[in-house]
């Protein structure tokens, strides 16, 4: 064995045995390709999930029905600029490059969320969106802050914080429509049919068709499987639902009184891979959208860079 | 001394180049340096650091830092620094950087041993 392998088995034996230990990997740890480049995948697709998650409801800041639903809105999209912000910060830490990650966005290179392919139909959608799709990604997320990679960790404490107001928010705005009238109500119920069974796919493919999982897990980067975090988000969703007074769009849901948890029906996975695969009802327009704000807005990077290169 | 860049250094001792990162011409942002930001979270707390931005001058980082991790009273002060200007100690120094404190137990308290009876200490 040359020295130059011999030190390479060292590093992952420190590698592993800090994953082992629940220690965190930071930046300039060696680390396995394979980890470095899985990261920079998961974080990129949460990244750019941020960003493009910003479209759907950012359609609604300019009809927003009340000033005070303006300014919790505006406050709530610009906090989706600043989660996709801490992401690309944290990508950034293993080498990537910002500008080369949103490129690879919009060439359709990397994924984002499935869910952000859906159209926003009435203001209701706003506050399912914030109720049920911002849940999902709470659940999501929550265990992702004692990832094994440090500032993904770190990353997702501050989104967690945040995220809390933006359901908080959505759930709110659909109790004072179920206090109006019966067309806000029919309002909130269409939402909620709408917006269901895409939020149970936000968890992804189930466990035993999701190729990155087992890796993810061994390496401490993901805590749960897609399947676990998926019958946690039913369990926390149903008592809600039955607060609200909305049905979820599922016959077949019903609590399992032997395991304590909710029984659901099967998820349609050839819509998740249509929507994935490009194919949903938004992805042409959501990705238009981003490309034409790197590109329509470049004079004004240009022209900051011009102005600094001047003065400075 | 530009692998010795702080958390978001893109020369880490470790990272293969990454295809396509490389500069593109004609894009201005793909040149802005690259900010560590440092918040402190109230009066009285040190500088920690949160993340970092890319912004074309020390100004505009500052100006950036506070809409992207200030949104919520979670400051009272920021810091931002070039990620390049950053100098910190290596990984693989961890041995002989920081083994000496190891085998000096009596720069801990802990080391002297105190009747329990005395008052105080």
């Amino acid at each position: 064995m040359t020295a130059a392998a011999l030190d390479d088995v060292d590093l992952q034996a420190y590698f592993d045995a800090t994953i082992a230990a629940g220690h965190r990997i930071e930046p300039r740890d060696w680390m396995p390709d394979g980890y470095r480049f899985g990261l920079i995948r998961q974080i990129a697709q949460h990244a750019h999930s941020e960003i493009i998650g910003m479209q759907p409801e950012g359609d609604w800041l300019l009809a927003a029905p009340s000033l005070r639903r303006k300014a919790i809105l505006l406050a709530k999209v610009q906090d989706e600029a600043g989660h996709g912000m801490y992401l690309y910060s944290a990508a950034e830490t293993l080498g990537a490059d910002r500008a080369d990650l949103t490129d690879k966005l919009i060439e359709r290179r990397q994924k984002y969320s499935s869910i952000f392919n859906y159209p926003s139909l009435t203001y209701a959608d706003v506050g399912v969106i914030g109720w049920l799709v911002d849940g999902a990604a709470i659940c999501n997320q929550v265990p992702l802050c004692r990832s094994s990679y440090g500032p993904y960790a770190r990353a997702m404490i501050r989104v967690c914080k945040e995220e809390s107001f933006h359901q908080r928010q959505g759930y709110e705005l659909l109790m004072t429509m179920m206090g109006g009238t019966d067309a806000q109500r029919a309002m909130v119920q269409d939402a909620v049919d709408r917006w269901w069974w895409p939020s149970l796919m936000m968890f992804g493919p189930p466990d035993d068709d999701s190729p990155n999982s087992a890796q993810s897990m061994a390496w401490g980067i993901k805590r749960h499987s897609n399947d676990e975090l998926r019958q946690r988000y039913v369990d926390m969703s149903v008592p809600q639902a039955e607060f609200l007074g909305v049905t979820l769009p599922d016959p077949e849901l019903s609590l399992d009184p032997e395991t304590g948890h909710y029984r659901f029906g099967a998820i349609d996975w050839a819509e998740f891979q249509r929507v994935i695969g490009g194919h949903g009802p938004c992805n042409d327009e959501r990705i238009a959208r981003r490309r034409a704000a790197r590109d329509d807005n470049a004079w004004v990077t240009e022209a900051a860079t011009a102005y600094a290169e001047k003065y400075s | 001394m530009s692998d010795l860049t702080a958390e978001g250094g893109k020369n880490t001792p470790s990272s293969p180049p990454l295809a396509g990162s490389g500069p593109a011409p004609g894009r201005g942002r793909r040149d802005w340096p690259l900010y560590e930001v440092f918040v402190r979270g109230k009066r009285g707390l040190n500088h920690v650091h949160v993340g970092s931005l890319h912004a074309p001058d020390d100004e505009m980082a500052v100006h950036a830092a506070r809409d992207v991790y200030t949104r919520r009273n979670e400051g009272v002060s920021i810091w931002v620094v070039k990620a390049a200007d950053i100098t910190a100690s290596s990984p693989d120094e961890k041995d002989p950087m920081f083994a000496p404190n190891g085998d000096k137990v009596y720069r801990h308290p802990t080391f002297y041993e105190i009747p329990e009876n005395v008052p105080h200490m």
